[in-house]
């Protein structure tokens, strides 16, 4: 399992992109979505809602179990990405790519994000 | 004594495979392999490997041993024939169901009781006690098998490349003490997947090898091995109960619409056959909750818990739900007021978190394999 050494990492194990015009993408990683088994059904946030660092912003459900999805940012929601709401398992298949799941106009970021060494450090079993 | 999880006789081969595992009724087992879903399929379309060693094992013998078994279970045991099998269930006094069980006759006076791994001790012990006074033998054999499953539509094929046992002679729930690649086993055709398919009971020391030789002998015709979590779902799509979910101490048979393996023409008195008699009589009566299957319209998956709705009051409960990966919609089992049980009643939802999402009353089960 290897996380992409240009994205920053939260501990609620959501990666986020370097902003371009202020905007980053946010997805789960790949230890996440092993973890959650396939995924099934994501609901995410509205295009337009406020999302804080660290808060619920919608659901991944997976076969055995559901768990919030949380933004790793605070800001808007400016982009959703349909394609994993028409086809979940892209959450599974391409977790880093194809599999992203909203894109977020930055207000603030905490400043307890993880590079990619220090999120497979904070992995490590 | 140590807390510590038990670990099965294949432990190590299942963390080569590279195997998520999870924490099951105190043993270590694996969960799944890869994907649920892939692994669901395989058992569906080809074959499915399993490791069972969890299930509990009791050998019940002696010269009363059937006596024994009439009368601690609720089924009618003395009409199961050498090399057969009957699922059934041990109830307590009060009509409780403690667990549901399969009982393989391996001998004239020789049974194997399977029990699930979470009820063994409390099925080995009420055994023991309900055995006092009867001329037989109940031995703890929990650690005397591993038990290997393979399930699915080429499981006859692959099982039949290594092993002389006549398989075609051996009907659904029966079972035959053979050889299976080289190694001494009980081969029963039962499981638990809603597919044909063959349990082994072997010794430990002989699972790892033959799990090998399984996967060896399926490698051509699609075998994967497969955890619980697709084992879950083939028998939620199946309408089996589990217990814990769709069978506890709460409910009797006639409430888990299961009333039919309670025997109550056979000899002699049975542990709990007051009490179900007017379990018996309320079923048809004024009947209970009914387990009944639901099918989501969205796609948001029901849980254990989960209330039944309608007209915004709850009307009944989730016992098991999952998303069904054949009928690529989420489905679920649960206990619902009769008034709403028939399949088809328009307006049943379930609560998830908060939000009523509509669900299709169906009849069970979900999915039954093409003979």
């Amino acid at each position: 399992m290897s996380n992409p050494q240009q994205l920053r990492y939260s501990k609620e194990h959501e990666w986020l992109t370097a902003a371009e015009d202020g905007v980053s993408t946010v997805g789960i990683t790949e230890f996440a979505a092993n973890a959650l088994g396939d995924v099934v059904f994501a609901q995410l946030p509205e295009v337009g809602a406020q999302v804080s660092a660290g808060e619920s912003c919608g659901e991944l459900e997976s076969t055995k179990s559901v768990s919030d999805l949380y933004s790793p940012v605070s800001g808007e929601v400016t982009e959703i990405n349909q394609d994993v709401v028409d086809d979940p398992s892209l959450v599974n298949s391409a977790p880093f790519e194809g599999g992203w799941l909203f894109k977020v106009r930055v207000a603030e970021e905490p400043d307890d994000l993880l590079s990619a060494d220090e999120y497979a450090e904070f992995t490590k079993s | 004594m140590s807390t510590a999880p038990r670990r099965t006789a294949l432990d190590a081969l299942h963390r080569s495979l590279g195997a998520t595992m999870t924490d099951f009724a105190g043993w270590d087992m694996p969960l799944r392999y890869a994907s649920e879903r892939e692994e669901h399929q395989a058992v569906r379309t080809r074959a499915g490997l399993f490791d069972l060693s969890h299930m509990g094992e009791i050998t019940v013998s002696g010269p009363q041993a059937v006596a024994l078994l009439d009368y601690a279970l609720v089924g009618n045991i003395s009409t199961v024939g050498p090399g057969r099998a009957r699922y059934t269930m041990i109830c307590r006094e009060d009509g409780g169901i403690l667990d549901d069980l399969i009982v393989y006759r391996t001998g004239d006076t020789e049974y194997l009781v399977v029990a699930n791994a979470g009820n063994a001790q409390t099925v080995l012990d009420a055994l023991t006690e309900r055995s006092a006074g009867f001329d037989a033998e109940v031995r703890d054999d929990r650690d005397a098998y591993a038990l290997i499953a393979v399930q699915g539509p080429e499981a006859p094929g692959i099982l039949k490349s290594v092993t002389d046992a006549d398989l075609d002679g051996l009907k659904y729930y029966a079972g035959l003490p053979g050889t299976v690649a080289g190694v001494p086993a009980l081969i029963a055709r039962t499981g638990y997947t809603g597919e044909d398919g063959f349990e082994l009971f072997v010794a430990p020391e002989h699972a790892e090898g033959l799990w090998r030789a399984l996967t060896e002998a399926g490698a051509d015709a699609g075998l994967v091995p497969c955890g619980l979590s697709c084992r879950d779902t083939l028998r939620l799509e199946a309408g089996m109960p589990l217990y814990g979910h769709e069978l506890t101490t709460a409910l009797t048979p006639f409430d888990a619409g299961l009333g039919r393996v309670v025997k109550f023409e056979k000899e002699g008195d049975f542990v709990g056959r007051k009490a179900l008699e007017a379990a018996a009589e309320r079923a048809a009566g004024t009947p209970p909750r009914t387990l009944v299957g639901l099918v989501a319209q969205g796609r948001r998956v029901p849980r254990a818990g989960y209330p039944v709705v309608a007209d915004g009051a709850v009307i009944g409960e989730v016992t098991s739900g999952a998303p069904s990966p054949t009928l690529g919609k989420p489905i679920a089992m649960a206990y619902v007021d009769a008034a709403h049980a028939a399949p088809g009643t328009a307006g049943v939802g379930v609560d998830i978190r908060g939000a009523h999402e509509p669900y299709e009353v169906v009849a069970l089960p979900f999915y039954r394999r093409q003979k």
